[in-house]
């Protein structure tokens, strides 16, 4: 492998292991906000206790995505300096603004962990909300800084210089809008089915469990309101990308050839010497529908692009195929749970539908995985879509391939503890939120 | 007009650095404190240092990042040379940076018995002696002048100036500074505790002492390891500053004999702002010396007069909360635990 190579493996690596914290970081806040919430307006102990357990896995998670970005700040530097000297003045605003958010979201989560009875239980409360919103605001600012890497706006390139430099219209370019709806409510769906898939397990295993059922239906509003909103927003997304990105919109589809009536293709394998999808599903009109809102538009293939700016046809396909599918999965299950809910305004416990949920746990993550997949190898070759090449800016730095081991060993080092010490951290739940032991409930009362 | 935002940038850029000193470098002390914990209150020490910790190290870790971002975005071929030029000591921080922040967390969270305690301490404790001993010896590559740039590319290679006796020299004065101020810090930290205050007294008085030596060894090796460096120590400003500095210098330790510990840790916080100050102004202008400077890196100034705003506004959110989570956790004397009404 050139070093090249490894320089984007150590990016995408640190990028896939970074954005499950970072989603994390952004969903359980409002969980647990939600839950403290709660416990404000009804006394009910035990989502007291909820926002306490939810809390003590945010801190384990923020921890390790605070250190895993702040990796990534440097490496945007470390593996691709000619990228970030010409992009640092012109996209720098929304990280700095990024930079302001996660100060405040570190800031208050520090009180929330930590000012349990120091601080008014509203103070104590509001230090969550604005743990929540920080993480939100992050998210949003660091993803339009990504938008602008797929519609480079706000310069010029005036005899090689770069000039009339706009950082606000480059922060506010084209594609901010939809990446940052999608980035957002991923965050939420992939929190809310991850959470849900946790609590419906121990539901299915102690059904009267107060704490797992309030959980439970507290992770599954969330899941189950933001899933919808998802889908809309992906079709907002595949529009944006059709009209901004044709290459990268032909790569999801595979489709190489422009076709009018264009039709969806589902699965096949991406040929890209024959120029076909063979063993493909497809549904007629769907992709013109998809891309333009008409089912007899032209949609562009990827023939009318030079051989050099294709991005990597089968991998972009079948990422895009998983997200998609991912994401009809939880629409499903909710539909699902909402319809029990409407039927029977309780708790849907039903036990193929917990079943479902703990199931599709890690499906919003797979989603998000993949879609950050179509994304970033859809630009491909591009680093800045159609202004700067990703090989003319990696670093030139030699023997790559040892901070891409060290990094993908710590990582996943990382990630066994962390696997570990959740589990422990659920099975614990079990035992003194199942019985609600009288010691607990008095160390919460002395808490207050 | 330009050159002066140039300026007011880079001027915050040090006070952040200070900053991140101030706070994360007391982190990183803490951590080196919890590896030489000995005598009969091992124990104790430790959980002080890590109840101090706890609250605010996430918060204190910030200012690095505000510090890479405002690089990047006001002086981006200064970012892009010196990560390309101390790829390798910058690489070194970062896995520093990564295990301790996650054996800290880990530690708290998987403390089910001492033998698992002590592996999480062993891998914090040592992340939190190697991070310093690199950023030091990062700041010591930048100072060195051996960093050529040419036409915006590095032209000396990936071992230049940081592989040199003055940069590990910056290095372990790094760490001293870091340990002198968390066991300053600590003395505070520990006031309901007389046994605990005397031990860290004495680590703060030892540590306090061998940074003369320390900083007499960079000073001896920056005749040759930065000589640009050395001879902006002759400059006007270098006598009062050398002065001021062995002021709070002698004003901490003598207050740390007398038990006098508020006043020690101020006088150590002003000791470090002073040294990082007399480490900017000896390098200004210049960002990587000799070659990339304020005024050779900069970005355009619609860039750097929107970061500006940027930072005025950002302060006023973040400093009303950074107050008030000191308030809460650091206020001197007992903190007094709410009582709901």
């Amino acid at each position: 492998m050139s070093d090249f190579l490894f320089a984007r493996s150590q990016m995408a690596m640190s990028l896939a292991f970074h954005i499950i914290f970072a989603a994390l970081g952004v969903g359980m806040p409002l969980l647990m906000a939600i839950s403290e919430g709660l416990y404000l307006r009804t006394g009910r102990p035990i989502y007291l206790d909820l926002s306490k357990r939810w809390a003590k896995g945010t801190a384990i998670l923020f921890a390790v995505g605070a250190v895993s970005g702040t990796v990534l700040s440097f490496e945007l530097g470390l593996l691709w300096p000619q990228f970030m000297e010409f992009a640092g003045p012109i996209i720098g605003m929304p990280f700095s603004l990024e930079g302001f958010a996660f100060f405040t979201e570190a800031i208050f989560l520090g009180i929330y962990l930590y000012g349990w009875g120091r601080i008014s239980p509203f103070m104590h409360w509001l230090a969550g909300v604005l743990v929540a919103v920080s993480g939100a605001l992050s998210a949003v600012f660091v993803v339009t800084a990504n938008a602008w890497m797929n519609a480079p706006t706000g310069f010029e390139i005036v005899n090689g210089q770069v000039v009339n430099v706009d950082p606000i219209a480059a922060m506010l370019n084209r594609a901010s809008l939809h990446q940052v709806i999608h980035m957002t409510l991923a965050a939420y769906v992939a929190t809310g089915f991850a959470v849900a898939a946790v609590h419906a397990y121990f539901v299915l295993k102690h059904k009267q469990s107060t704490f797992h059922r309030a959980a439970l239906s507290i992770a599954l509003i969330m899941a189950c309101i933001s899933i919808p909103l998802q889908l809309l927003s992906g079709d907002h997304s595949a529009k944006a990308v059709a009209e901004l990105q044709p290459a990268k919109f032909a790569a999801m589809e595979s489709l190489y050839q422009s076709e009018t009536s264009a039709p969806l293709a589902i699965g096949g394998i991406a040929n890209d010497a024959t120029m076909e999808l063979p063993y493909a599903i497809k549904i007629p009109y769907a992709l013109s529908f998809l891309a333009h809102g008409d089912p007899f538009a032209k949609v562009t293939g990827l023939a009318e692009f030079p051989r050099d700016e294709w991005p990597n046809t089968q991998v972009v396909h079948l990422a895009f195929d998983i997200m998609v599918g991912s994401g009809m999965i939880m629409l499903a299950l909710a539909v699902w749970a909402g319809w029990l809910w409407w039927r029977r305004r309780t708790l849907p416990d039903n036990r193929w539908l917990l079943r479902g949920l703990v199931a599709a746990g890690p499906l919003g993550f797979i989603a998000i995985e993949t879609g950050w997949v179509v994304t970033e190898v859809g630009r491909q070759p591009w680093i800045i879509y159609g202004v700067v090449r990703t090989a003319d800016a990696v670093t030139p730095m030699t023997g790559l391939v040892t901070p891409f081991v060290t990094f993908t060993l710590l990582y996943i080092f990382l990630s066994i503890v962390l696997v570990f010490l959740l589990l422990r951290q659920f099975l614990e739940t079990v035992e003194s939120g199942e019985s609600s032991k009288a010691t607990d409930l008095k160390e919460l009362r002395e808490g207050q | 007009m330009t050159t002066s935002l140039e300026l007011i940038i880079a001027a915050i850029m040090v006070i952040a650095l200070m900053l991140y000193a101030l706070l994360a470098g007391a982190d990183f002390g803490g951590g080196m404190w919890d590896l030489l914990a000995f005598g009969p209150r091992t124990r104790q020490q430790r959980e002080a240092i890590a109840d101090a910790i706890a609250p605010v190290w996430e918060a204190n870790h910030v200012w690095l990042i505000l510090v890479i971002v405002m690089l990047f975005t006001a002086f981006p071929r200064a970012f892009a040379m010196i990560m390309t030029a101390l790829h390798i000591p910058i690489t070194i921080v970062l896995v520093g940076i990564v295990l301790r922040g996650s054996a800290f967390v880990f530690r708290k969270y998987d403390a089910q018995d001492d033998a698992t305690h002590r592996r999480w301490s062993l891998l914090f404790s040592i992340s939190s002696f190697l991070t310093p001993l690199f950023l030091g010896i990062t700041l010591g590559g930048l100072a060195s002048g051996a960093i050529r740039v040419e036409n915006g590319v590095v032209t000396s290679g990936f071992f230049a100036g940081w592989t040199t006796a003055f940069a590990f020299a910056c290095g372990l004065f790094a760490q001293g500074l870091f340990a002198f101020l968390a066991a300053a810090y600590m003395t505070v930290e520990t006031s309901g505790d007389r046994l605990l205050q005397a031990d860290f007294r004495w680590r703060a008085l030892f540590s306090g002492l061998s940074l003369a030596p320390a900083a007499a060894l960079v000073f001896g090796l920056a005749r040759t390891g930065a000589p640009e460096i050395f001879a902006g120590l002759t400059d006007w400003w270098a006598p009062g500053l050398l002065l001021a500095t062995s002021i709070t210098a002698i004003t901490a330790l003598v207050a740390l004999w007398f038990w006098r510990f508020q006043l020690a840790r101020l006088a150590a916080a002003a000791q470090v702002t002073l040294i990082l100050a007399g480490w900017a102004l000896a390098q200004y202008p210049a960002l990587v010396v000799p070659d990339i400077t304020l005024q050779n890196s900069g970005a355009p100034e619609v860039t750097l007069r929107l970061l500006l705003n940027t930072l005025i506004v950002g302060a006023l959110v973040l400093f009303p909360a950074l107050g008030y989570l000191f308030v809460v956790f650091k206020r001197s004397g007992e903190a007094k635990p709410f009582i709901k009404a």
